[in-house]
């Protein structure tokens, strides 16, 4: 047999050492880690921001009597600085707002993953996205002109702004968030859990609260978490129809004050910097950082299980 | 012709639907060279993952301007072995790799070497077609672009798809999508593609598995043409397709460890027909003869 | 009939019914309290609000007059927002998707820290941006209450959901794509730049734009931040500025119906925006996006 004739298959011996340094690798993976620097940057920022002014604050007002005092009047003569007030408010508002969101949230997740055909689906599920991207000003204009004097006219004696129109307004807006991640949670548990309890002849009220919601109630509950704390972090709402006057009280008809609504009120305004005023809007800032910062880690690590659980 | 000799009666040893004679025959119609020039000289291989090894104790030659085929049942290592070969392995992060491997004389994972520069001459064509997004004339030219080589493009283009037995079926289409043929003239075209940066090695992990058999015969009858001019290592899990393209036949099979783990070993490596009618290790005789795998 | 044929009728589960029926009667509430706010919400603001949208509303500077009052200033604001808001977060957030989808090793902790640290900046109030903004840009760096300073701090609160939603974008993208470009020799950079992004462009600009039309209805960040909310002059980077979201709230503050009807008109106005970018950005992942 004639040897064939080698063409391509006979090279010189090959150097496989790169020409020359890739060094354009390295400051593309330089460049691009910079941006993710950006994202620390905010982080280190933020901390900074609040808690350095928070702990000049705390030099002058003991924590103790910040948590615990139930006078909040840092512009008067003399200055009170007791935070309950404000933490009553949030909490008053919160609480009307997840009497909406987590029973209804719930409801038109479960409704949408276990009873709505698919062409209903295609609908109602980005109408009800819609809600979720309304911007805030505009519930808070819907909470003070519409709903309150409704509820007026009916009967119940409401301020002009009070805790319940804001509550139940932001627990509206907050249907999607709780709607969404449930859903998520529930289309992630698998096929085969639902098939196997309608084949022993179950209805889907009984496999949709004894089977899937169980088995996706880590991701319900995450939906919870993140819904109170959108609820305790939210600004405009409560600013416009809630009010601005911190009391120490929670009947939802009166006007209250919520730690966002002062950090916005008083952060608009010309306090002198340095002032022990100032420096309120970053404690209260550094309170409520650390309220939502607890309930998001866990309501990520909750996500995450319950990902791991299914993936 | 050389004779083949059956140690047994003649049909013990079939191969499926492939009778000896007809193995014989497509064995040797494009002549393998005689002299048996070692592109690849692999010493002592063992793959691992993050500390797990899944492929131990490696040895075998590599020849130039032959088939090579690796064969066995799944699990045993074959693909992580033929990724050896080009740093494909270096893309799994905890991957590692003891042993030599040398290419022309050079240590392939010596310090230094550049991926780039071992897959500019080492090649590679998936199991299921992975075309670009892009339009077939880009799809080609996307290697020779990246590596620098933009002098005569288009002849380079037009080079590669006849090499693939593809020009003629899309001259006239270059500017529309790669994702508009069919499946298996995708497959030509990833092989097309790799031809186009004019390698020295061309590796195929199971390069006709996802496509139907007129296809398939048309995928083998070009690994028959590039051997002319290109060393060719296939994976295949098909022994037929073995016993049809390749001149070597390295069988692999699956170690059972003490606990219990499985680590992929080479088991026998010799010329083709050795390995389906004579061979010599029991293992193998009992997969090429069906017995399990 | 023996019991094992059976009546499959199911007369027999009545008070399973009712449970059932009320169950379901529960869920289309829980759908109607949603879509009823949002009908009655869109409703009350057209009503109160369409006959003042007009070029006056549209072009001229706000004032005490009712009469006279428009919201140009705050619209050519927001629109200056939007763009500013765009080529700052897209780089920036598109680049840091790519570190950490194709760079980042995995293993290591900082990496993941980083992840943890992007969804929890997602998560946290805008108002604690706009503390941010107060502090650093605003008294600190002394940049003053621009309108520089309100994009920068937006950018930053809307950073993570692009982040995020590039992710996804790059993560659809199939990794066969990526093993056939690197067995050709292409370097890592290549791969990126010449596959995995042009692929993944649709999904990156869905994402962004979504992130972006809702940076564009945030108010408190902006009050903090300096957004005044009497603004009477078209906004410049480095002016006093204002914006819709801020002039709605303005408008709502005050207790003459009068205002009250501008607040609504400008609504509208806000809402036909938010409205055009929502819909641009869907139409953009059906027409360019892709199955894989």
């Amino acid at each position: 047999m004639a040897a064939p004739e080698i063409t391509a298959g006979a090279k010189p011996a090959p150097r496989l050492r790169a020409s020359r340094r890739r060094y354009g690798e390295d400051v593309v993976k330089g460049v691009l880690a910079l941006c993710a620097l950006v994202s620390v940057a905010t982080t280190v920022g933020i901390v900074v921001a609040l808690f350095l002014p928070a702990i000049e604050f705390f030099r002058t007002i003991s924590v103790v009597d910040y948590l615990t005092g139930t006078n909040w009047t840092p512009l008067f003569e003399p200055a009170s600085f007791g935070v309950v007030p404000l933490i009553v408010g949030t909490l008053s508002v919160t609480l009307w707002a997840l009497l909406m969101c987590i029973p209804f949230g719930l409801g038109a997740a479960i409704y949408l993953s276990e009873y709505a055909g698919g062409r209903t689906r295609k609908i109602l599920k980005p109408a009800l996205e819609l809600l979720a991207g309304i911007p805030t000003v505009v519930y808070g204009f819907f909470a003070l002109t519409f709903v309150t004097p409704l509820f007026r006219d009916l009967g119940l004696g409401l301020e002009v702004q009070n805790a319940l129109a804001a509550g139940i307004v932001m627990g509206v807006m907050l249907i999607p968030t709780v709607a969404s991640i449930s859903e998520d949670a529930m289309s992630a548990v698998p096929r085969d859990l639902r098939d196997g309890a309608y084949a022993l002849g179950s209805t889907r009220y009984q496999v949709a609260t004894r089977i899937v919601v169980p088995a996706a109630i880590s991701g319900i509950v995450a939906s919870f978490v993140l819904a109170i704390s959108r609820a305790v972090g939210e600004t405009m709402i409560v600013l416009l129809a809630a009010g601005q006057r911190p009391n120490l009280t929670f009947d939802p008809r009166d006007a209250i004050e919520t730690m966002t609504a002062f950090i916005a009120a008083t952060g608009q305004g010309d306090v002198p910097i340095d002032s022990i005023e100032y420096k309120t809007i970053f404690a209260v800032g550094a309170t409520l950082f650390l309220a939502t910062l607890v309930m998001n880690l866990f309501s990520i690590r909750l996500v995450r299980k319950f990902r791991e659980v299914y993936e | 012709m050389t004779e083949i000799e059956t140690p047994r009666e003649a049909p013990s040893v079939n191969i499926g639907d492939v009778s000896l004679e007809n193995v014989a025959e497509r064995q040797r119609p494009s002549a393998s060279p005689e002299v048996r020039d070692a592109v690849f000289q692999v010493k002592d291989v063992t793959v691992s993952y993050s500390g797990n090894p899944a492929l131990t104790g490696v040895s075998l030659d590599i020849y130039r301007n032959y088939v090579t085929a690796f064969i066995g049942p799944s699990g045993c290592g074959k693909s992580t072995f033929i990724r050896c070969f080009n740093h494909m392995n270096a893309l799994i992060p905890g991957a590692t790799i003891d042993g030599t491997i040398m290419y022309h004389d050079q240590d392939l994972y010596g310090p230094e070497v550049d991926a780039v520069e071992v897959r500019k001459r080492i090649g590679m064509v998936f199991q299921k077609p992975n075309p670009f997004p892009k339009t077939i004339y880009d799809n080609i030219a996307f290697g020779p672009r990246v590596l620098g080589m933009t002098d005569n493009l288009a002849q380079r283009v037009e080079s590669a798809l006849q090499q693939a037995a593809l020009w003629d079926e899309v001259k006239d289409r270059l500017k529309s999508s790669a994702l508009s043929l069919s499946g298996g003239q995708q497959q030509r075209l990833c092989i097309a593609r790799c031809l186009a940066v004019e390698p020295d090695v061309i590796l195929m992990d199971e390069p006709a598995s996802a496509l139907d058999p007129i296809a398939t015969t048309r995928i083998e009858d070009l690994m028959h043409e590039l051997k002319k001019n290109y060393t060719i290592v296939v994976v295949t899990h098909n022994m037929q397709q073995a016993a049809r393209v390749a001149d070597m036949t390295a069988f692999f099979s699956v170690n059972q460890g003490a606990e219990g783990q499985r680590t992929g070993i080479l088991v026998e490596y010799d010329a083709t027909p050795k390995i389906f009618t004579q061979p010599s290790d029991k293992r193998t005789e009992d997969y090429v003869t069906g017995r399990f795998g | 009939m023996s019991a094992v044929q059976g009546d499959i009728r199911g007369g027999g589960r009545r008070q399973g019914e009712l449970q059932g029926r009320l169950f379901s009667a529960f869920l289309l509430l829980s759908m109607g309290v949603g879509l009823v706010t949002l009908g009655t919400l869109i409703v009350k603001v057209i009503l109160d609000g369409v006959r003042l949208v007009d070029p006056v509303l549209l072009t001229d500077s706000p004032s005490a007059d009712p009469a006279f009052a428009g919201a140009g200033p705050a619209i050519l604001a927001t629109i200056y927002m939007g763009l500013l808001l765009i080529a700052f977060t897209v780089p920036i957030g598109v680049g840091t998707a790519v570190y950490l989808e194709e760079y980042a090793d995995r293993n290591r902790w900082y990496n993941r820290a980083l992840e943890v640290n992007i969804q929890n900046l997602a998560a946290v109030p805008s108002i604690v941006y706009g503390i941010l903004g107060l502090a650093f840009l605003v008294r600190g760096l002394g940049l003053g209450r621009v309108l520089l300073a309100g994009a920068m701090i937006l950018t930053l609160l809307v950073l993570p959901t692009v982040i995020i939603a590039a992710r996804e974008a790059i993560r659809a993208v199939p990794g066969s794509i990526r093993q056939g470009a690197y067995a050709l020799g292409a370097t890592r950079w290549q791969v990126v730049w010449r596959q995995v992004l042009p692929a993944a462009t649709p999904g990156i600009a869905t994402g962004s734009i979504l992130a972006v039309s809702r940076a564009i209805g945030e108010t408190a960040p902006l009050l903090l931040v300096g957004a005044l909310t009497y603004v009477a002059f078209n906004p410049t980077l480095l002016g006093d500025f204002t914006a819709l979201p801020v002039q709605i709230y303005q408008w709502t503050s005050r207790s003459q119906a009068e205002f009250r009807e501008l607040a609504a008109a400008a609504i509208i106005v806000l809402l036909a925006i938010l409205l055009t970018l929502n819909a641009f950005a869907i139409w953009l992942r059906n027409r360019y996006g892709r199955k894989w």
